[in-house]
């Protein structure tokens, strides 16, 4: 059950990027090129995602998933220097290529070797983080 | 392509779409680099169905591709510029905790304040890098 849920979920997420446009990296950059030639439809889709997300989390109130176990609780709202500083960095990578982690892993789909040269940097980055963290608290506890 | 918008629209509502089977059907948050990145650094609990999501992620856009849908791409040839840029979202996204899906789609949608710094922080850079790209270097 829970292997057809996650199934579904992948192949909406798959082929809606893929209606969409988002795995087109012209379009993805054209709406972070405000100042120029810009392109609104990331923010179509933005707000496509949204909709139906805002009405779920409301279902989400005194029940329990479909599979079983228990619905993510909301995290403590802090802003923290790793949220917006690693924001920042994921967006100059994501201004430089016009992938970000979805797209990056759907982009296999059409070919191509940029996109695929792009995936192994970015899961090489993703492995590294925990080490680079654990090096930024021993220095912040040294310090 | 004045239609452009639609075919997001209708796209985004398919994301949407997924995000909610995944919360409701299996009490999951549709991030895709804190999906991908527990696979990476060995942090994820279910590789499974994990493994079997991602499988959907690349064989739809592929079954479309296949079916004659396809998909233009103008992803940059420069192969230093692709590897900075995975570097930076690989390690950005787990710093942050979420990126474009965790963040915009699943965090905006309940209103988290964190989601809302992310997004801001993240388009922002992303739109002074596109601009500074195109006007200092042509790109």
């Amino acid at each position: 059950m829970r292997a057809l849920v996650s199934l579904i979920s992948g192949a909406l997420f798959g082929a809606g990027l893929h209606v969409s446009g988002m795995t087109d990296t012209g379009r993805v950059r054209g709406f972070l090129d405000v100042a120029g030639d810009w392109d609104p439809t990331l923010a179509f889709v933005l707000g496509g995602a949204i909709l139906p997300m805002i009405f779920a989390w409301r279902m989400t109130r005194g029940r329990t998933p479909l599979t079983g176990g228990s619905f993510p609780a909301k995290p403590e709202q802090t802003i923290t220097r790793p949220l917006v500083f690693g924001s920042i960095l994921f967006g100059i990578g994501w201004g430089l290529v016009g992938l970000c982690p979805a797209p990056a892993v759907a982009s296999l789909s059409y070919g191509g070797w940029q996109g695929a040269v792009f995936l192994v940097a970015m899961l090489a980055g993703m492995w590294a983080v925990p080490p680079l963290r654990r090096a930024l608290d021993t220095n912040a506890t040294q310090a | 392509m004045e239609t452009a918008w639609v075919y997001g629209l209708i796209g985004g509502l398919m994301i949407g779409a997924g995000a909610v089977v995944l919360l409701l059907g299996a009490g999951r948050i549709m991030g895709a680099s804190g999906i991908i990145g527990g696979m990476v650094d060995g942090t994820a609990t279910q590789r499974g169905p994990t493994v079997i999501f991602l499988a959907g992620l690349v064989g739809a856009p592929a079954l479309l591709s296949l079916a004659g849908w396809t998909v233009e791409t103008q992803a940059t040839s420069q192969i230093w510029m692709l590897v900075l840029a995975g570097l930076a979202v690989g390690i950005g996204t787990r710093f942050a905790n979420g990126c474009t899906s965790g963040h915009g789609v699943c965090g905006l949608s309940r209103f988290s304040l964190r989601g809302l710094v992310a997004t801001l922080f993240y388009v922002g850079a992303g739109i002074v890098t596109v601009t500074a790209l195109r006007i200092g270097l042509g790109l």
